[in-house]
């Protein structure tokens, strides 16, 4: 099974928006943004920016025609700043010439007068002065404070998450060219077309049906284009409405790394309570969510965290409370995982670290507590399925885990400066939006009169592969040849009010709509088929272009049955429309069943570390995944191992610090992601006999679960360095970079503590 | 007026020398299928072949063409992705179709062309090579695995079929990996007759050697400037007479990486040099460039200084030299006059007893900069280290020496008690800071494990140390 996308991406001729041919009369946006973490805007003068040869205007808050408000969950982000600054890399001014370059010069040339104020960085400190996104929530179920009693072994802890740059390699950008009236045409980079819509009318003044947005495909998005691809459309539809010309804007790799959002920050307490065996009984939580300076997703992603907090496993007596602190920092925003790994990577933290006191392997606990068929999550919804078992176990065979761990054993007993580390990382992902109603989607199909289809849905290519399944589902639903197949562009005036191409969703709700569209075009074909072969319509099957009537290959073919259909005056179009069904959440008791099912999946991850250098390998890791009936098994492999890499990265490499709220790392050469030397060696293998009634054609969703195997890079690291180091305790603060590891095996010589170097770590971070 | 093939025809561009090759490509030559995602060499997405004659056949380099000045093209063939397709995809084009391994597609036409460098230059069909060969590229989506099978499988295809030894781009043509034009490439070169001769640079003129760090650093500076382009790698950069290895300045990362000489008499430079930036970046990072950069952190600086290497400067026709030691004054502060390029870089050719050994260490193994740098250079004599020469980087504000460790050394049996002494003097003659490398206390504790690392790779003190470190 194939992936047409794949083919004019080899020979550079897909078009990205930086790609498009300039438009007659274009222009080039820059911004000027904040390069202090919280002021006053004390004095604000462009004219220096405005007598720049080339320059054609100089756009503030002022000249905003409608709203100064991107805000989508909570109305608390202006487009641009006005009065104040709350991060640095929040937009202030827009410059347009006719040059990038000049633009940039443009904006460098305003003169800006600021008063500092203190800024909040630190999410507990936040939290600990009342400045919250949104009030708290607690997710609870059994009784927590009773249940500590029971058990044998509490332990308690912290753990820090760092944040995670997306690094899409196609930067922010968007074109927006003027049409007739007031209407503008919006080519984005954006997950969330209808998103940028809404914004766009809303900032400017303007009804959605005066905006057009349409999207061929993303440079990568990785959930860095679902709010945060709006501002730059807007950025761009205010300067082209304003001049009635063509603009451009795209950011620079440092803009972007500066301006826009990343992976939230989290700091956490955890306290589990099992029984002699090593049973939880009861888990604890509070996540400090650092959410930046707006709002933007974090509230979402902060219940996604809280539905995630016990990972794969059945936990009775739970309690976990998400604070979403407000700081001076890029809004922090969706990615891959949405929340979900920051908690899961807590109750892995929470599980290693009773499993170190009890001096049992983590593997031990982890399996005895795999939720099984039947088994509550906190939230109330039961799974559906035992996969989470079936995946672990099938991990364990398939890759012999018992004789990787003697071998590792083995090798660390004849090894003194080298060791060797094992990690077990199961992964339990609901599929589903949690805000029930964003989960529907539609689809648009048109059958032109030769027999060549054209399909247009509400998601967007990024990558993910869902064109290549859309595809597969229209050519199976309809029973015609790909060939003939069209995926188009996401577009508003299509397919409208789509929600974002995120949550894993993509391929299950759009696929579901085509599935529905194909079908009843089909049904109008099979009736014609019908009359035209002069029997009834239930003996009408289509395949592979032909129609079967009463068991046998007809003569007649798809174009003409088309044809015919079409001389009769039938209509060869549908639009159809589909919604999740039966899933509800009540956010007053928090409980409910938020998901459409669960996708599940283990790997074991392998690493050795040098012990002298304080570097490390990730070896090998092991998979299985749990993809439904796959849809596109090209696809979902990429998924797995893409979403793998990705993670491993979060644990590991990918350091994103700040100073006093300016970002440190904001190029390639200060924020390293995983290369082609440093990845593992990847057996990725799919669940079998795992198909899900519960989504189109028994798939499962895939874009996100994988990343999560990743978390078992940390562990497997800790593991061996707890080899050279076992009178350590260990410490859970990702990523681990070479920095932690030394220190952890050697810091001890700097005659410091080992909270004191720990701390020595983490200072310059703040 | 710059005169130069680009895939597959003649053109002639009137532009300032500095302008990025990039720009060009994409902008004046609508050649959009060069993309570009961080404009510092860390990405290659933006890959490019610089391709010119060399004895008498055509020779090839992947480059960057963010940090390549247009003025460096000049009677050179320039191959963009859309150079290499033909009419159908290409083996390695239809390898990656088929294994998935091109998911947003955006670095994908920078794998393809850091590929056909490697097919064009290959000693043999090796996957590890070829996983090096491309190791520049950056992909966010596939996580590697399958742009590893499509390697895998494509030179599965060619290996039995084309002879590493034949002359490559016809047997490459003949195998679609190639298009055909590339076979009349040096005919059309040839018609642009030589390049006009270059003389010194006008005072204003700011001199491009490799343009690797430049090309990050002032960029908005050099897009319009009328650059002086140093004369790309010298016939011979690497040459060795009865007492001396000179190096010219002009020399690059990748010709150090591949020196017959160097290996031969220090040994270990090939490992040492393949932790220094991605072949494209080596293919043009030059000695002279990342001495001249003053980087803290330099690599090539801190091997030349535990070398105690001696540099050559020349301006016009005065030339002077001094230890490469006294050449740095302190943060990104020379002992450089105006006009002065390095003309050469010089090393006493070490004897038999001689050994020596680089560390480095940073937040990703490979093709990043290190948080600390550090090479050893020693000499025994019956059983003592005669002589010591050591260096580090990223633990003072220049590259430095380190003359109280190799004070320390000299005279010593090479033990594990030793390194750990001596380690503890590298730890009290340095002034790291914290940055995002790491903090200084990091630093201060790398440095000593590294020497613990030099003695450990060149004396196999492991038993010494690790009793060390249990007791």
């Amino acid at each position: 099974m194939s992936n047409r996308e794949i083919a004019p991406h080899t020979r550079g001729e897909s078009m990205f928006v930086g790609d498009l041919p300039d438009p007659p009369g274009l222009l080039h946006a820059a911004v000027l943004a904040s390069p202090v973490p919280h002021a006053r805007i004390v004095r604000l003068d462009t004219t220096p920016a405005a007598e720049i040869d080339g320059v054609e205007c100089v756009l503030t808050a002022a000249d905003i025609p409608g709203e100064n408000q991107i805000g989508g969950i909570v109305h608390d982000e202006p487009l641009l700043a006005e009065g104040a600054v709350h991060f640095v890399g929040q937009p202030i001014v827009v410059t347009i010439a006719d040059t990038p370059r000049r633009a940039r010069e443009a904006a460098q040339a305003i003169v800006v007068e600021y008063d500092e104020l203190p800024g909040i960085f630190d999410p507990r400190q936040a939290a600990a002065a009342g400045s919250l996104i949104v009030p708290s929530r607690t997710f609870s179920s059994g009784n927590v404070d009773e249940a500590w009693a029971s058990c044998k072994v509490v332990v308690e802890g912290h753990a820090e998450s760092g944040g995670q740059e997306h690094l899409y390699l196609e930067t922010q950008a968007a074109l927006v060219v003027p049409q007739e009236g007031r209407r503008l045409r919006i080519v984005s980079s954006t997950q969330a077309p209808t998103a940028v819509q809404r914004i766009v009318a809303r900032v400017l003044g303007l009804s959605m049906n005066d905006l057009e947005v349409d999207v061929a495909r993303l440079g990568g998005a990785f959930g860095g284009k679902e709010d945060q691809a709006t501002p730059w459309a807007a950025i761009a539809a205010l300067a082209a409405s304003i001049l009635r010309r063509p603009v451009r804007i795209t950011l620079t790799r440092g803009e972007d790394n500066r301006m826009t959002g990343k992976r939230h920050p989290y700091s956490s307490d955890f306290k589990i309570g099992l029984d002699a065996e090593g049973r939880i009984l009861a888990y604890e939580a509070t996540y400090y969510q650092n959410a930046g300076a707006a709002a933007d997703l974090s509230p979402a992603i902060l219940e996604r965290s809280l539905f995630h907090a016990t990972g794969s496993y059945f936990v009775p007596n739970v309690r976990v409370t998400g604070l979403s602190c407000r700081t001076n920092l890029p809004p922090f925003t969706a990615f891959r995982g949405f929340g979900a790994p920051q908690a899961m990577f807590v109750m892995e933290s929470a599980i290693v670290r009773a499993a170190e006191v009890m001096g049992i392997p983590p593997k031990v606990i982890q399996q005895m507590n795999l939720i099984g068929e039947g088994d509550a999550f906190p939230y109330g919804q039961r799974a559906q399925e035992g996969n989470a078992r079936r995946a672990f176990n099938e991990v364990l065979e398939r890759y012999d885990v018992a004789s990787l761990e003697n071998e590792v054993a083995e090798f660390n007993l004849s090894h003194t400066l080298v060791k060797r580390g094992i990690a077990m990382m199961p992964v339990c992902f609901g599929i589903s939006f949690t805000s029930t109603f964003l989960n529907q989607a539609a689809a648009l199909v048109h059958v032109y009169t030769d027999g060549s289809v054209s399909i247009s849905t509400g998601a967007v290519e990024m990558g993910q592969g869902v064109n290549a399944k859309m595809l597969n589902v229209a050519a199976h639903s309809l029973g015609v040849d790909p060939e003939r197949i069209i995926v188009e562009t996401t577009n508003t005036l299509r397919v409208a009010n789509t929600s974002p191409t995120a949550a894993s969703s993509g391929a299950d709700m759009n696929g579901r709509a085509t599935e529905i569209a194909c079908r009843s075009i089909i049904e109008r074909l099979r009736k014609v088929a019908a009359e035209i072969l002069d029997t009834t319509v239930d003996q009408i099957t289509i395949v592979n272009d032909r129609v079967m009537a009463d068991g046998k290959t007809s003569e007649l073919k798809w174009e003409r049955l088309v044809s015919e259909a079409y001389l009769r005056r039938v209509s060869l179009s549908t639009q159809a429309h589909y919604a999740t069904p039966k899933i509800h959440f009540d956010r007053e008791t928090e409980k409910g069943e938020p998901f459409a099912y669960h996708a599940y999946g283990s790997a074991v991850v392998e690493a050795t570390v040098d012990c002298l250098r304080g570097t490390y390998t990730i070896d090998r890791v092991g998979t299985v995944h749990d993809a439904g009936r796959s849809l596109n098994p090209l696809v979902d492999m990429g998924q797995l191992e893409g979403g793998l890499v990705q993670g491993i990265g979060w644990m590991t490499v990918e350091e994103l610090l700040f100073a006093d709220g300016r970002n440190l790392t904001d190029t390639l050469s200060t924020y390293k992601i995983p290369d082609i030397l440093g990845v593992p060696e990847i057996e990725g293998h799919f669940l079998e006999d795992a198909d899900n009634p519960n989504a189109v054609m028994h798939s499962k969703a895939i874009g996100e679960p994988p990343f999560m195997y990743g978390i078992g890079a940390y562990f497997a690291i800790l593991d061996a360095m707890k080899a050279f180091r076992p009178d350590r305790k260990t410490f859970f603060h990702a990523p681990m970079t070479p920095e932690r590891v030394l220190m952890f095996l050697h810091g001890d010589r700097l005659q410091a503590s080992t909270e004191e170097i720990a701390e020595a770590a983490t200072v310059f971070q703040r | 007026m710059l005169r130069f093939a680009l895939n597959d025809g003649l053109v002639e561009v009137e532009a300032s020398s500095g302008l990025p090759t990039l720009d060009y490509l994409r902008d004046e030559a609508g050649l959009t299928g060069v993309k570009h995602a961080c404009r510092e060499g860390d990405c290659g997405s933006c890959v490019v072949l610089l391709g010119q004659p060399e004895n008498g056949a055509m020779r090839y380099r992947a480059v960057t063409s963010c940090l390549l000045p247009i003025g460096a093209l000049d009677r050179h063939h320039v191959v963009t992705i859309e150079g290499l397709n033909r009419r159908n995809l290409t083996p390695f084009q239809s390898a990656l179709d088929a294994e998935g391994a091109s998911q947003c597609g955006f670095c994908t036409p920078g794998f393809v062309v850091s590929f056909a460098g490697f097919l064009l230059t290959a000693e043999r069909w090796d996957e590890q090579a070829a996983i090096e060969a491309v190791a520049g590229n950056i992909c966010r989506c596939t996580g590697y695995a399958s742009i590893i099978r499509a390697m895998a499988s494509t030179l599965d295809r060619i290996r039995n079929r084309i002879d590493p030894a034949e002359p490559r781009i016809p047997a490459l043509v003949r195998k679609t990996l190639l298009p055909e034009y590339f076979l009349g490439i040096p005919d059309l070169l040839a018609n642009l007759g030589p390049a006009p001769s270059k003389k010194f640079p006008s005072p204003s003129q700011v001199m491009v050697s490799g343009g690797t760090d430049l090309y990050v650093q002032r960029l908005d500076e050099l897009v319009t400037s009328d650059v002086f382009v140093l004369p790309p790698s010298v016939e011979t950069p690497i040459r060795v007479d009865d007492i001396h290895i000179y190096l010219a300045g002009a020399a690059t990362a990748e010709d150090m990486k591949t020196s017959g000489v160097l290996a031969e008499r220090i040994g270990a430079i090939d490992r040492a040099m393949s932790l220094m930036g991605s072949l494209p970046i080596r293919h043009r990072a030059t000695i002279a460039g990342n001495i001249v950069n003053a980087s803290p952190i330099g690599d090539m600086t801190v091997i030349l200084l535990a070398l105690d290497a001696e540099i050559g400067l020349i301006v016009e026709d005065t030339r002077r030299s001094l230890p490469l030691r006294d050449f740095f004054l302190g943060y990104k502060e020379l002992d450089l006059r105006p006009g002065e390029m390095v003309e050469w870089v010089r090393i006493t050719a070490p004897g038999d007893a001689a050994v020596f050994n680089f560390e480095k260490i940073s937040k990703r193994t490979h093709l990043d900069i290190a948080s600390v740098n550090t090479a050893a250079s020693l000499r025994l004599d019956r059983g003592r280290i005669a002589h010591a020469c050591l260096a580090a980087g990223g633990v003072a504000p220049i590259p430095m020496q380190l003359p109280q460790t190799a004070d320390y050394l000299c005279g010593r049996e090479p033990t594990a008690e030793t390194a750990i002494m001596a380690a503890d003097v590298a730890r009290s003659e340095i002034t790291p800071i914290s940055d995002v490398r790491g903090s200084a206390e990091y630093k201060r504790l790398l440095l000593g494990q590294l020497i613990l690392a030099h003695f450990n790779v060149l004396f196999d003190v492991e038993e010494g140390l690790v009793k060390e470190a249990t007791a």
